[in-house]
């Protein structure tokens, strides 16, 4: 018999059942279905993670001095005064993985504008300090190179900042004081929101980092140094170039350990990641085993199947059908339910996982992967579940089989 | 590989050659004796009549002769080929290719069409889809359903489902008809039809087997075997054959359901 044949048969003989057989691809249409949102929940949940932390700039790495050591005694990160100006032009000329370089400059104080005041953090920059963190605007300007130079005393403020020093009014060209420090107003930036730390990222003034070590701080040296690799698979490229050039730069001998220290966000988005893929997997690990339920219903519904037909087996074997033959028409049977159950359950994953979405605005992803997995998963259920009814057709005694009342 | 299985015909050839066939069942600790030995021949172009009362071991012979069953002890010969020491495979391909099954039940399969029911011996000996239903309608218009090729089963009356019963024995051109009590489900005037039917495709040469309890059916053969407690009674030529055309003009005309039944 031509495949063709046992197929377009097999069809006929499911829909000698419509509702048995409907009833049974149900199974099958559920666990898929369920399967297919589930990983598009997961995998969007993953998404979003990563979306977040990219927006901390995945891609980012931190150079900061390193450990002051004076005889035995080492202290902090931080506490020596090692990074320079001209260590942060030197990265950004030399270092070919890297695309942007912000010095940093940092101090801390009350802040005046006309009748209120607030305490926050004033961050002195570079001007790329914006294309790293990945932080738009709001309005105004930021500050340009010129101004780095001249350390002209002018400021972007953070919306925290903005709304609780300028209440009404837009700040931008006025005049705040920071440490009796007259600065102009020039911008205020986009709402970032907290931070992973929960931090307000928002409540922040940048100015430029020459401004800030000249007029607000007693270090001479900046406090850190902001870079982003081109890529995020050129970071390690980065981090070891910068690494080596420091090195060199700050001569430091083989046996010595480094003065500064680089720290990038890798290892927070990898863990977070993995997190939200042991999620994806428990929950696609339950539906399956609603998949597998219905596998054991196509299980019960063939054999029904195989005990009702008993007859019809009988007849098929007397004229010329071989044990092969009878097995292949159930297995296939037992296939076309399934492909069927598969291929609908794919259809109500897809649009159930796009009305999840939009209902609970969740982002929700469905890759090829997982519709490939649960098609894949569904045909071998077929076959697996299947396979035990449609041996015990085949190996029925043709005699048996007619006499079957 | 399978080996050959065809063997070149040629007229009063034997067809069939049995030796000391018995067939033991086991029922529980019982043994029951269902053939004790049963020798015979049979040669191409025969239509023999099988007789005997229940449990006289006429249906387990017919399963034997068949393929469908296989014997405790003995040889079966069908066309030179020893039945006995083939494989499941083998078996089923002797039934596709060299016999026709024809069932008191008529054992067509429900709800799918006369012409399909007709068609499956020949799904099973991969004939292609057009040469299949050529030959199916062909078997079907041989019988005289030529006009009821698309009906089901449940849309047909007991003589016409025993007529594509026929006609599914006919399609793969068998060596032989093996016939198990083929009008025990019909009246008598469908019955005699049928035994026509039977008659005319011996006279066109085609070896026929029929078991039956009834003598009336018996007559329109041209042998008849009796068995009794599993061995064989008498075998002898039926010398007075009855002729199915003859006795069904003759018999007084109730409503013909054949020919309003659909």
């Amino acid at each position: 018999m031509k495949l063709l044949n046992i197929f377009l048969s097999a069809l006929r003989a499911l829909q000698r059942n419509k509702m048995r057989s409907f009833l049974t691809m149900l199974g099958i249409i559920i666990g898929v279905a369920a399967v297919i949102a589930m990983l598009a929940i997961g995998q969007g949940a993953e998404y979003s993670v990563k979306q977040q932390i990219a927006s901390l700039g995945t891609n980012v790495l931190m150079i900061y001095p390193g450990a002051q050591q004076q005889g035995g005694v080492r202290s902090g990160a931080g506490s020596a005064v090692s990074l320079t100006e001209d260590d942060a032009i030197a990265i950004s000329r030399e270092c070919s993985a890297v695309l942007y370089v912000s010095p940093g400059a940092f101090a801390g104080g009350q802040v005046i504008a006309g009748n209120s005041n607030w305490a926050t953090s004033i961050q002195g920059t570079g001007t790329d300090y914006l294309e790293i963190r990945q932080w738009p605007m709001e309005y105004g300007e930021f500050f340009t190179e010129q101004d780095i130079k001249a350390a002209a005393k002018v400021c972007v403020l953070g919306r925290t900042v903005a709304e609780n020093l300028f209440p009404d009014a837009s700040p931008v060209d006025q005049t705040i004081r920071i440490r009796n420090v007259p600065f102009k107003v020039i911008g205020v930036l986009t709402k970032k929101g907290q931070n992973a730390m929960g931090q307000d990222q928002d409540d922040v003034i940048l100015a430029p980092y020459t401004t800030v070590i000249r007029r607000l701080s007693h270090f001479q040296n900046l406090r850190y140094i902001l870079v982003s690799a081109a890529s995020l698979n050129e970071l390690s490229a980065a981090q070891s170039q910068i690494s080596e050039l420091l090195r060199v730069r700050h001569k430091i001998q083989p046996y010595e350990e480094d003065d500064f220290t680089i720290r990038n966000q890798t290892d927070l988005a990898s863990t977070a990641t993995e997190t939200t893929q042991v999620l994806t997997i428990l929950l696609a690990s339950i539906a399956s085993i609603s998949l597998l339920v219905g596998g054991i219903g196509i299980m019960n519904i063939m054999l029904v199947s195989v005990t009702e037909r008993t007859r019809e087996i009988g007849i098929r074997m007397s004229i010329g059908a071989r044990a092969r033959d009878i097995l292949t028409q159930f297995l296939v049977e037992a296939l076309v339910l399934s492909l069927l159950g598969g291929i609908t359950g794919i259809i109500l994953g897809v649009v159930g996982s796009n009305i999840i979405s939009s209902i609970a605005k969740w982002p929700t992803f469905i890759t090829a992967f997982s519709i490939i997995l649960s098609f894949g998963f569904s045909i071998a259920i077929g076959v697996f579940f299947g396979f035990y009814p449609a041996r015990k057709a085949a190996m029925l005694n043709p005699i048996d089989a007619l006499r079957y009342e | 590989m399978m080996r050959s299985i065809t063997t070149s015909p040629d007229i009063n050839e034997t067809l069939i050659h049995i030796e000391h066939l018995t067939k033991v069942y086991k029922l529980g600790e019982i043994d029951v004796h269902a053939l004790r030995g049963i020798s015979a021949e049979v040669s191409r172009g025969e239509f023999a009549a099988i007789m005997g009362a229940s449990g006289s071991g006429k249906s387990t012979f017919m399963n034997i002769l068949g393929c469908l069953d296989i014997p405790t002890k003995g040889s079966y010969l069908l066309e030179g080929i020893d039945v006995g020491k083939l494989s499941r495979d083998e078996l089923a391909m002797i039934r596709n290719k060299k016999i026709g099954f024809v069932f008191q039940g008529f054992n067509l399969i429900s709800r799918t069409s006369a012409l399909e029911n007709v068609e499956l011996p020949l799904f099973y000996s991969d004939t292609n889809t057009r040469t299949r239903k050529e030959k199916a309608i062909e078997a079907l218009e041989k019988v005289g359903l030529g006009d009821r090729i698309h009906h089901f089963p449940n849309q047909l009356s007991g003589g016409q489902q025993q007529r594509v019963a026929i006609a599914r024995s006919l399609v793969n051109n068998p060596s032989i008809i093996l016939a198990d009590e083929p009008t025990g489900n019909l009246d008598s005037r469908t019955s005699v039809e049928v035994m026509g039917i039977f008659q005319e495709l011996n006279n066109n040469g085609i070896t026929i087997i029929l078991v039956t309890h009834e003598p009336d059916i018996a007559d329109f053969a041209k042998r008849h075997i009796v068995f009794r407690d599993g061995k064989i009674k008498s075998d002898k030529i039926n010398t007075k054959q009855k002729s199915a055309s003859e006795v069904i003009k003759n018999m007084p005309l109730i409503d013909d359901e054949e020919d309003e039944a659909a």
